[in-house]
């Protein structure tokens, strides 16, 4: 299904949406978009872990296996998360990350 | 063979009779409490009297020899096969002897004590205390071993604690006790480190093989030398140094006079006749060991209680507190007993321990008497000092006579028992050492001289104004008078000799009147002097006094010993040696202390604000640390 495409190409769409995702977790200031952010980085370890496994063991599933892990984790984390950010709202009528430093020194 | 493991209850019976009294005592009225721990005491002085007539006359003597038998034993702690420390019952004559003297005085004051004590606060106490001591003593005397009397010795030492301090809301009362217990405590340092060496060089705690003439502690003991002296001289030194604690000899004796502020049937039970003779019965029971391995510490045993015997007797002549005139005395007898411990041989030469040993013996019936004579005094006259007193012995007959019977026996005039124990004392120091035989001569003056002295002033002198008559005590109180002082009469004529010796071999013993006489001369001159300045009214006493002057001064404030106490403990210890350390600790160990938490508390003030709260500003930090990271590792793997 991936016959002709190199390697490399997997890794430059991975190391972009990592990136992007690390980008918008540092500025955007919106807690959905940050998650969302988040969400992007899981996903392009994702894309690593498949291309990695067909092109050195394709006859082994555990990169896939991983991968479906990744996956579930990550749907947990959202909806711990999405809960947090539900109490937050109703607390504090807001979801700016900037707002919310009650816990500083 | 005899079985004497019976003799166990002579010390559990006291033990027992302080649970029940000090648990159970205030649930009943305080009379019971008394009458309780008296008829305890009757049973352990009536077994103590079964035990000695088995002991002495039914018990067959190995080789002419009295044996030391072991009654019971239990092994307590079990370090090695070898180390291993007992509690049990030695008996041999003078733990035999001991068990005697102790409890029968010890019934005697629990019975005077129901009287002198009645409607006393803290009545139960008292008697929880005074069975506790009993039992602590009994066993002291009995212990087989060095580390039990050991433990027993700082028992008695606690006991005398509490009893000194009974009356415990009076300052001086508290002071006296505090000071007791610090004074005998520190020597009982020096009691412990001699242990220490002494069983470190033989091996073994246990008397009996310490103390066998032919055993290996004695043949092979001292071995290595110490500033020119063998380790056992000075384990021996040591160990006579705890003995001199309890004893009250010079220079530690200041706690005696001061231990007065107890009860005073407390000081005619402990500090006249039981526990203060603990420190003879020590160096008794080591006296093998000193004999034949460390004469030079005999030797400072002589000497100290030849020194600490005449200088008490001249400060007794000078005071005024007829308890601490008894309390001097008391520190003269037991020196005369300790040195002559100091010239004795052993074996055929054991006199002197002998006449020690007969000394402690009869001091403790007529010393007792006279403290619970003093007691009835004090009972009826209520004050301590013999000025406001005078003319007594229309009021206090009964009293009257008996303190004049233990006057007369503590003077040493025959036939009363004094005269025969100082007698053997006097005869067994002109054998060995004329030095001491003359201070000795000099003591038994002073000694005649401050007890009639005590007894003029008290019964006769001028005819004193009472705010009320003086009324003779209750029954309870004469009764225990008159039986001590049929003791004070009749003690001397026991065969002395032949059942109490070093060796356990009887001693040929005889009156020399070479000594004799002389002796008696001047304890009649002692007393004849004390008579015409005392018996009258006159004012030669102070005639006298003032002549003397400053000498008089001097003994009259106890020769400034308790000020160069006090100066060296406040003036160089507390000034020169506490404060520095105190500095130092308030200072150097505070001030690090106090320091180090300073500075995490400056530090942590400056850092926190990197706790901004700011979730990004983390995230940052977190994703810049981590880039760094992998440049770092890249740099390292391409080079």
């Amino acid at each position: 299904m991936f016959e002709g495409v190199p390697l490399t190409w997997f890794l430059i769409v991975a190391t972009l949406m990592f990136f992007i995702g690390i980008y918008g977790f540092l500025v955007r200031k919106n807690l959905i978009t940050m998650l969302m952010s988040l969400e992007l980085v899981l996903n392009s370890v994702n894309i690593n872990f498949v291309a990695f496994n067909k092109l050195l063991y394709p006859q082994h599933l555990e990169g896939m296996f991983f991968t479906v892990f990744v996956i579930a984790v990550a749907a947990a984390e959202a909806s711990v998360a999405i809960a947090i950010i539900i109490n937050i709202y109703r607390r504090l009528v807001n979801i700016d990350v900037e707002k919310m430093e009650e816990m500083k020194y | 063979m005899i079985n004497f493991s019976y003799t166990i209850w002579i010390v559990l019976i006291p033990l027992i009779f302080f649970v029940l009294i000090g648990f159970f005592g205030n649930r009943f009225k305080p009379v019971v409490s008394g009458i309780v721990g008296t008829s305890g005491l009757f049973i352990s002085m009536a077994l103590s009297f079964y035990t000695a007539y088995q002991y002495f006359f039914v018990m067959p003597k190995v080789g002419d020899t009295f044996q030391k038998i072991i009654g019971y034993n239990a092994v307590w702690l079990r370090f090695t096969e070898k180390l291993h420390i007992d509690l049990g019952v030695l008996l041999d004559p003078i733990s035999v002897m001991m068990l005697i003297v102790i409890t029968t005085v010890s019934f005697m004051v629990h019975l005077y004590s129901i009287g002198y004590m009645k409607g006393e606060k803290g009545f139960e106490r008292y008697f929880s205390f005074l069975s506790l001591f009993s039992f602590s003593m009994l066993g002291l005397v009995i212990a087989t071993n060095i580390f039990q009397m050991y433990i027993f010795w700082e028992l008695v030492g606690v006991s005398s604690y509490l009893l000194i301090g009974f009356y415990y809301t009076k300052d001086s009362a508290v002071a006296a006790s505090k000071k007791a217990f610090v004074v005998t405590r520190f020597a009982d340092l020096g009691f412990l480190i001699g242990i220490l060496i002494l069983s470190f060089t033989t091996g073994t705690f246990d008397f009996i093989t310490l103390t066998d003439p032919h055993g290996t502690a004695i043949t092979q003991g001292s071995g290595i030398m110490f500033l020119g002296l063998s380790t056992m001289t000075w384990s021996m030194i040591f160990v006579f140094m705890g003995g001199a604690g309890k004893s009250a000899m010079f220079p530690l004796h200041i706690w005696l006079p001061d231990a007065m502020e107890g009860p005073t049937p407390v000081s005619a039970l402990i500090h006249a006749a039981t526990m203060v003779v603990a420190g003879v019965y020590l160096v008794a029971r080591m006296f093998p060991i000193y004999h034949f391995s460390a004469p030079v510490a005999l030797d400072v045993v002589m000497y100290v209680g030849a020194f600490s015997s005449i200088f008490a007797a001249v400060i007794a002549c000078t005071q005024f507190d007829i308890k601490r005139v008894l309390a001097y005395s008391t520190i003269s007898q037991i020196g005369m007993m300790i040195f002559a411990l100091g010239v004795s041989g052993y074996g055929e030469s054991g006199l002197g321990f002998m006449a020690s040993m007969f000394h402690l013996f009869t001091h403790a019936f007529f010393k007792s008497l006279l403290f619970l004579g003093a007691g009835a005094i004090i009972h009826a006259v209520h004050s301590n000092y013999m000025n406001e007193m005078g003319g007594l012995r229309k009021h206090l007959p009964i009293t009257h006579i008996t303190f004049l019977i233990a006057c007369l026996a503590i003077a040493g005039i025959p036939p009363l028992s004094g005269f025969f124990s100082k007698d053997e004392i006097l005869a067994a120091s002109h054998e060995k050492n004329m030095v001491i035989y003359i201070l000795g001569m000099i003591i038994s003056a002073l000694t005649a001289f401050y007890m009639f002295r005590l007894y003029f002033s008290i019964f006769w002198g001028k005819q004193q104004e009472y705010h009320h008559t003086p009324h003779e005590a209750p029954k309870v109180m004469t009764i225990p008078l008159m039986l001590l002082s049929l003791g004070a009469i009749f003690t001397g004529f026991l065969p002395f000799a032949s059942l109490v010796t070093s060796d356990g071999k009887p001693l040929m013993t005889h009156i020399e009147p070479a000594v004799a006489i002389p002796a008696v001369l001047v304890c009649l001159l002692g007393a004849l002097i004390a008579m015409i300045f005392y018996q009258k009214e006159t004012n030669l006493p102070e005639k006298i006094s003032k002549a003397l002057g400053g000498a008089y001064q001097a003994a009259y404030r106890k020769f400034y010993i308790d000020e160069l106490y006090l100066f060296i403990t406040k003036k160089i210890i507390f000034d020169h040696v506490s404060r520095p350390i105190a500095w130092f600790d308030r200072h150097i160990v505070d001030g690090s202390m106090n320091g180090i938490s300073y500075i995490t508390n400056e530090v942590s003030a400056r850092i926190k604000r990197f706790q901004s709260g700011q979730l990004q500003q983390y995230a940052w930090v977190f994703v810049a640390g981590a880039v760094a990271l992998a440049l770092a590792f890249i740099y390292l793997w391409t080079n």
